[in-house]
């Protein structure tokens, strides 16, 4: 096992991630309980997406304060690569390794479309080069409006911690232009350290021919990349 | 002792669940509606006096779980 996806009591994205990462992507990877410790060969953490403890309180709320978490924050602050995907984004938000909070879209619907994105160059391995000026991801989410106060989301945009933004134009329809009310159009960032990422679109769901697309592909590539760019450790026996 | 939270979204940070429920009372003659906010009461039995103490251990209990300090602002009445 190389990638952990932890699953809370409602997470219902982690089978797909887990398909995503482990068949498609070749990383060998495991659902692991929020209440278990996180396993110590652990190179990679999912917080897949969902309705984790039923979206009460706040979205990620309660999950935040599930027994796992320490050990994620503790992998996290050591420079371990952590993954947060729509819920799983709002509970890295709520726990503080991510800046920022999410509310309700301030359509007050549910969206459930294939998104455009604009990738940012954000860092080495997530850009435009790689990714592409535009790509789409399905969103599925009532509370995916991002806010962050004016001074800290001005020292975000200066990081460069941005890596996706709502894109198109909304003449094109349903998928074009911002859903949510997000500020600066955000649908994904990661932290100042570069090894905390979050978005609200699910990359684990375009990564089959039957799938609307391929794009989530490269967006996985690119957070698990320090995990590709290293030759396995070979076994060798006596 | 008895303890009532109130949670708010901050003055800031836009409520789009206010601003559906004010278009609503709107739409039911209440022309003069506005400002609508929503936002939510806890309510829970706590050992213990309202005391300095007390006070303290409530505040960070309404800071990092009942309320998000990055948009709802939150106050306490003990009974």
């Amino acid at each position: 096992m190389r990638v952990a996806i932890i699953q809370f009591p409602g997470s219902n994205c982690d089978w797909d991630a887990w398909h995503a990462i482990n068949d498609v992507i070749g990383l060998p990877a495991e659902r692991v309980w929020h209440k278990s410790a996180l396993p110590v060969e652990t190179e990679a953490v999912i917080v897949p997406g969902g309705f984790s403890f039923g979206d009460y309180l706040r979205c990620g709320a309660i999950a935040r304060f599930s027994p796992i978490m320490e050990d994620l924050k503790t992998f996290s602050e050591k420079g371990g690569p952590v993954f947060g995907i729509c819920n799983g984004f709002q509970i890295l938000c709520e726990a503080g390794l991510l800046p920022g909070a999410l509310i309700r879209n301030n359509c007050i619907e549910f969206r459930c479309v294939n998104q455009c994105l604009a990738p940012e160059d954000s860092t080495e391995n997530f850009n435009r080069a790689d990714l592409g000026e535009k790509i789409y991801l399905p969103i599925a989410h009532g509370e995916g409006n991002y806010r962050l106060d004016a001074d800290d989301l001005s020292a975000l945009e200066a990081n460069g911690q941005v890596l996706l933004r709502y894109a198109g134009d909304p003449v094109d329809g349903p998928g074009h232009g911002n859903p949510n009310g997000s500020v600066n159009d955000i649908a994904g960032v990661r932290n100042a350290a570069g090894n905390v990422f979050g978005m609200m679109p699910h990359p684990e769901r375009v990564v089959e021919p039957f799938h609307p697309g391929l794009d989530g592909i490269d967006v996985l590539r690119a957070f698990l990349s320090p995990l590709l760019e290293e030759e396995p450790v070979e076994m060798v026996s006596a | 002792m008895k303890v009532t939270v109130f949670v708010s979204p901050k003055p800031t940070v836009l409520d789009p669940q206010g601003a559906a429920v004010e278009h609503a009372m709107k739409s039911l003659g209440h022309a003069s509606a506005q400002g609508v906010r929503v936002g939510k009461t806890i309510t829970f039995e706590i050992d213990g006096e309202d005391d300095p103490d007390t006070r303290k251990k409530l505040d960070v209990l309404c800071d990092g779980l009942l309320s998000n300090p990055i948009i709802e602002d939150f106050r306490y009445e003990i009974d």
